[in-house]
């Protein structure tokens, strides 16, 4: 692993605070009531279920060092869970269900992050990969999960909290928010804390960690179990609140590249680089879409156009990882130290 | 591309606003908004079916100068029968002016969309696929597996193949083995299917192949070791003729692999070479250039060069016939509409009263220029499949023949178990039952 600057406080003329207040003012206060239905629903929802998706993993391989191409099984984990403690257990609030998927997540995490006791890089990958491909196997194989649905899809319930619902577009985007942003608060204290410190440490190098007192092993252990707990809820997000029904197949190998790259372009061991990478995952084929429709929909059909854009949308991430390897974070803190020595001229 | 999308899209270019639905323009116009694929591993139906609807719009604007004066628009959005595609593609898609019908051809995407297409009052329309318990119109208002939903689709199939072995009766004792592609749509008869072993007392093996299903053999292997008397493929795309191509090379005889209504077209056998003659296949469509509203297709639209599918090899082909038919569907149930709420541009709702009524008898199939091409429809307020009528085709290598008459399917068995799975879907969402007076009115 490559080693990476951690989330160091960019040299900025505001204190952070300010800046993270505003945007969740903003992201509170005034979004919900400009925004429409296809913002809420193609755009904002899938961008807080990746991001969050894209805080867990960066715990675990920027933070902690261990790389994971499970992320999608973990996403898996956390819908299926949340699905059936809602379905079976009766009286539970919604609240509950979600935090014990969380919890289901993190255990199934514990046991396919058992291997990187032993291994490393990408032999840890490849065995994450039978993480990725358990899963799918288990939720397809075994119907009880679905509740013996004939399709192997499950139906979200209504998204309630003591009585309140948030079923409409707007709603749904609320709910996500604020699950996003305390469990992105709640990340930002752990990797603060001994505990991150800890991560830091095995992730530079293990054996001078070992030295230092670094409980190793413990610290794997707790990665995995942590990370795969917020991607497990980041699962809930995704099937609850953004699509609204899934099937097994939606939590594939592609899922779980496309968490890896949104930390990798984003910034590895960066928070603020999980809402990046997401963003840019996630709004930038839509932009290049529309973009390329509209100047060449007459020409070409749809089919000829969406080849065109994966290769432009490839062609730009490479030559952007190339100009900027450590992630769009750093090129916002290059921006924004050059825009304050600027303003601090003049 | 329709003007107004393309208005909308200059305002996204301009960085405006993300969406900003334009206020409703032209008057007289009935807006698709088309959800289709045209690449990935499905992109041979995608092409075909959306290339088949588009085109049978497109003759009824330049023939008939749209429905009754109403002209048809469309535009698409490329969802590579992917979910989430595809409800990015419903959400950019539904602020245009004037939506008739949603036909995703994908049980994944209208799986996501009954909820947001039912608070809309749009009807979505899943031709030969989709949610079977959708059927029952009391329950889901707004769905329609048109023609044959896939229970009837498997009754079809198992009633054809105690034909050929002598009467129902005779599947006793029979071992038929289901090869399903591991996806929704493929999942969704697996209940069926051990009901009617039961009830004909046939063995059943069901064996799943992972989406999108290009590697066959150990699923081969054990179809080998079972030996059974007929394998059932319920493919889709890339997996058919690998499925036929691994069977040849297991060894199973093709005259005895039955293909379902997704595995039934020239681009399912053509890759399979030689080791697909012989094989038959469940369709509600004929394939073939010789019916009355193919031709006109081909002489209004291609000969012009305004025909939607690029390769013209592929005009007659299952799947664009399935788009023209689908085409037909959709125009008649707004021209049914329209004889009720006037000859203007109808809501989503009014649409939904014209499917509920799309009664098309061979008569009037025959006066559509499709007489043979699908044999009829009739979809009630209760009945959102319209009880279409199946036939059995064989590929020779070159086309597909027809060796079968116009099959039923047993709806009368059918109908109690699609009642109970819609009942329980009514109960787990706190559905009321529709009653016909409920579907009678149509909000404008």
């Amino acid at each position: 692993m490559v080693s990476i600057a951690s989330d160091l406080p960019v040299s900025s003329t505001h204190p952070r605070w300010l800046i993270r207040a505003a945007l969740l003012a903003i992201a509170y206060l005034v979004i919900p009531f400009v925004g429409t239905s296809y913002l809420f629903e193609a755009i904002l929802l899938p961008f807080l279920a990746l991001s969050l998706a894209g805080v867990g993993l960066n715990l675990l391989t920027g933070y902690a060092g261990q790389v994971s191409l499970g992320s999608a099984a973990f996403m898996a984990v956390g819908a299926f869970a949340a699905y059936n403690f809602n379905l079976r257990v009766e009286g539970l609030p919604l609240v509950a269900s979600i935090v014990l998927a969380g919890f289901s997540a993190a255990a199934i995490g514990i046991v396919f992050g058992l291997p990187s006791l032993r291994l490393k890089g990408f032999y840890l990958a490849v065995s994450t990969l039978a993480a990725q491909f358990f899963v799918q196997w288990a939720l397809t194989k075994f119907g009880w999960f679905s509740n013996n649905s004939a399709s192997g899809v499950i139906d979200a319930p209504p998204l309630a909290i003591a009585g309140i619902g948030f079923e409409s577009a707007a709603g749904r985007y609320l709910f996500a928010l604020t699950i996003v942003t305390v469990l992105t608060f709640l990340t930002l204290r752990l990797v603060a804390s001994q505990t991150g410190r800890n991560f830091i440490a095995v992730r530079d190098n293990e054996t001078a960690a070992r030295i230092i007192g670094v409980p190793v092993l413990r610290t794997k252990l707790l990665a995995f179990a942590i990370s795969s707990f917020i991607i497990g809820i980041a699962g809930v997000l995704w099937a609850f609140a953004y699509l609204r029904t899934v099937e097994p197949a939606g939590f594939n190998l592609d899922r779980s590249f496309q968490v890896l790259f949104i930390i990798i372009i984003g910034g590895l061991a960066s928070i603020r680089g999980a809402f990046f990478g997401a963003a840019l995952i996630v709004v930038f084929p839509l932009a290049l879409s529309r973009l390329g429709a509209f100047f060449l929909g007459d020409i070409f059909d749809s089919g000829v156009l969406d080849m065109s854009q994966r290769i432009v949308l490839g062609g730009l991430i490479i030559l952007f990882l190339v100009l900027e390897p450590d992630g769009l974070v750093a090129l916002w803190g290059r921006s924004v130290r050059r825009l304050g020595s600027v303003f601090g001229r003049s | 591309m329709t003007m107004l999308s393309k208005f909308k899209i200059a305002a996204l270019a301009a960085g405006v606003a993300l969406t900003i639905a334009l206020p409703a323009a032209h008057a007289d116009e009935q807006y698709f908004p088309l959800q289709s694929y045209r690449v990935g591993p499905y992109a041979a139906g995608g092409t075909g079916f959306f290339g088949g609807f588009i085109d049978y719009l497109n003759l009824v604007n330049t023939r008939d100068g749209g429905v009754n004066g109403v002209k048809l628009t469309w535009s698409e959005a490329e969802t590579q029968y992917e979910v989430e595609r595809g409800v990015e593609a419903y959400e950019r898609l539904k602020s245009n002016p004037n939506v008739a019908a949603w036909n995703p051809l994908s049980v994944g995407i209208a799986y996501a969309m009954i909820d947001r297409i039912t608070a809309d009052k749009v009807p979505l329309i899943t031709i030969n696929h989709g949610r079977t318990d959708s059927t029952d119109g009391r329950v889901f208002p707004y769905v329609f597996p048109l023609l044959l939903n896939p229970y009837s689709e498997t009754s079809g199939i198992v009633n054809y193949i105690a034909s050929k072995e002598g009467g129902l009766e005779s599947l006793k004792g029979k071992k038929i083995v289901v090869l399903y592609h591991g996806s929704p749509y493929g999942k969704e008869t697996i209940p069926i299917y051990e009901l009617l072993a039961e009830k004909y007392g046939f063995e059943l093996q069901q064996i799943e192949v992972p989406h999108p299903g290009n590697e066959q053999q150990s699923q081969w292997l054990t179809i080998r070791r079972a030996k059974p008397d007929y394998v059932v493929l319920r493919g889709w795309g890339v997996m058919n003729p690998v499925a036929l191509k691994t069977a040849a090379k297991t060894g199973f005889p093709v005259d005895h692999i039955i293909g379902n209504v997704w595995s039934n077209s020239e681009e399912d056998v053509i890759p399979a070479g030689d080791a697909a003659k012989g094989y038959t296949a469940i369709t509600t469509q004929a394939s073939g250039t010789e019916y009355p509203v193919v031709k006109e297709i081909v002489s209004t639209l291609y000969d012009k060069g305004q025909g939607n599918l690029e390769d013209k090899n592929r005009i007659g082909s299952v799947y664009h016939n399935l788009g023209i038919v689908n085409g037909i569907l959709n125009v008649e149930a707004i021209r049914i509409a329209q004889e009720k709420f006037g000859k203007r541009t109808l809501t989503g709702d009014e649409v939904r009263w014209g499917f509920e009524h799309l009664q098309l008898d061979p008569a009037r199939v025959e006066a559509l220029g499709a007489k043979n091409l699908f044999h009829s429809i009739n979809v009630t307020w209760d009945n959102h499949e319209g009880n279409g009528y199946v036939t059995f085709q064989q590929w020779d290598g070159k086309k597909w023949n027809v060796v079968s008459d116009w099959i039923a399917p047993d709806w009368a068995l059918l109908r109690p178990i699609i009642e109970k799975s819609s009942g329980a879907y009514a109960a787990e969402k706190g559905i009321k039952l529709r009653t016909a007076e409920d579907a009678e009115a149509a909000t404008n």
